[in-house]
């Protein structure tokens, strides 16, 4: 891991994320890599850590942080959270910079197909014939195949 | 006993044995899960492009188990991790609140009061109890060497699943587990993530995420893995062969869910119990059980 090339830091990054509640507490951070510690990913890959994504944001360093592959790779597990000493929401905060990352089109393809899936057909999985076939087969139920609600919901939005 | 039926996407489409599992437990016990056709997605495979998004769904979710008077339980660590964190943000934030309630609106409904939800492994634990559910038992699994895998979102954060068990030093399922007679094995890393939310980031790292579990597993000498989870079910089972060629390892460790572990000291038929349905066989592992 190389060093962090502060010439890339944008002053205002700080102010964008004051205003988010998952970001209210990473100014705490003391750097006490209990997160680090606890992390599955950084156990098996040591160039992803959760202290150092914190620095970086702090640090205002809002592309390279937007912009990294390593953002993606946190599980979402929750054990830095629970452990933070200073009370700052680790897991939170990473969902926060994924959202941005995508708002700023950085995202990785997959993930964005992911999100037109969900709100278009209302399941990650949609359920057809052929699902439904089986599923009697086995005694359970059917499943609708289809879902209205989820237009109504995302009706003239991005989403 | 009675709650709304949340199967989410993955375990109707693909852990069937879950499912199966599951309904038939539920039923030996007097647990009424009543199916319910409008849910859709609960948000969570969402949440990292869009968490508003997400937790608009959740709402939906919720506002049809309330309006029908349910409250919700799950099989899905994730959904019902994802739909109790819905809850408890709009109970602290009431301009989402209103955001939602504006688009729930379009789909004829309200977000008020928010239903309790409920994994099913904590309404057995909870709920039902040890003593109730060992009325029902037939047999002994005294012959299996069960690991317990809890897995993060059934219990994490804590702060939305009211600490109903210590997230550092779980205990529920393996509770649950004991019943049956199996013997209990421990293990290191009992509560690391299975690597399941980074797979279709970085197929390799999550394999090896779960290797380390695998390892651990097999130096301990369990004979099973039980867990409550589809996500960590797709890792252990579903992907424990392709571990095994990536790494050029063997572990032919048999995974099974809660529900067919609890379902096999009922005496339920193993195919009641999708067990067929298992990626790794457990035809040898249950040659252990006395008839």
């Amino acid at each position: 891991m190389g060093t962090i090339d502060l010439d890339k830091s944008d002053s205002n990054f700080l102010e964008e994320l004051a205003d988010q509640p998952e970001a209210a507490m990473i100014k705490a951070c003391f750097t006490c890599r209990t997160c680090v510690a606890g992390c599955p990913i950084s156990a098996v890959n040591k160039a992803f850590s959760p202290a150092r994504i914190i620095r970086m944001a702090l640090l205002g360093l809002k592309d390279v942080v937007l912009k990294s592959d390593f953002l993606w790779l946190c599980s979402t597990c929750y054990t830095c959270q629970e452990r933070c000493p200073q009370g700052v929401r680790i897991t939170d905060f990473m969902t926060l910079l994924k959202n941005m990352a995508i708002r700023e089109g950085f995202a990785p393809s997959g993930i964005r197909a992911q999100l037109k899936l969900v709100t278009g057909d209302g399941r990650i999985y949609p359920i057809d014939d052929f699902d439904n076939k089986k599923r009697t087969k086995a005694g359970l139920p059917v499943l609708p195949t289809s879902c209205e609600d989820i237009k109504k919901l995302f009706q003239g939005t991005n989403g | 006993m009675k709650y709304a039926f949340f199967l989410g996407c993955t375990i109707p489409a693909r852990a069937r044995n879950y499912e199966l599992s599951a309904r038939k437990v539920a039923e030996t016990l007097g647990i009424d899960l009543i199916d319910v056709d409008r849910f859709m997605c609960c948000g969570f495979p969402i949440k990292a492009a869009d968490r508003h998004a997400a937790t608009l769904m959740a709402a939906f979710n919720l506002a049809v188990a309330g309006e029908k008077g349910l409250d919700v339980c799950s099989l899905c660590s994730s959904c019902a991790s994802q739909l109790a964190e819905a809850s408890h943000h709009l109970s602290l934030d009431d301009a989402e609140k209103a955001r939602v309630n504006e688009r729930l609106l379009a789909a004829g409904l309200a977000y008020n009061e928010a239903p309790r939800v409920r994994h099913f492994a904590r309404v057995l634990f909870e709920e039902v109890g040890a003593e109730a559910i060992k009325t029902h038992f037939k047999k002994d699994l005294g012959g299996l060497r069960i690991a317990v895998h809890y897995g993060c979102h059934y219990l994490k954060p804590s702060s939305i699943h009211d600490r109903f068990d210590d997230v550092e030093d779980p205990t529920s399922i393996e509770s649950l587990v004991a019943l049956t007679g199996a013997k209990l094995v421990d293990y290191s890393g009992k509560k690391r993530c299975c690597g399941g939310p980074v797979l279709p980031v970085d197929e390799k790292l999550a394999l090896s995420v779960a290797k380390e579990k695998l390892d651990s597993l097999a130096e301990a000498g369990a004979n099973a893995l039980c867990l409550v989870c589809p996500f960590c079910s797709v890792m252990y089972d579903g992907n424990q062969k392709g571990i095994e060629s990536e790494f050029g390892v063997s572990y032919n460790l048999p995974v099974l869910y809660l529900t067919q572990v609890l379902g096999l000291a009922m005496g339920l038929d193993r195919k009641e119990l999708g067990l067929n349905m298992n990626v790794v066989k457990t035809k040898e592992l249950l040659e252990g059980i006395a008839e």
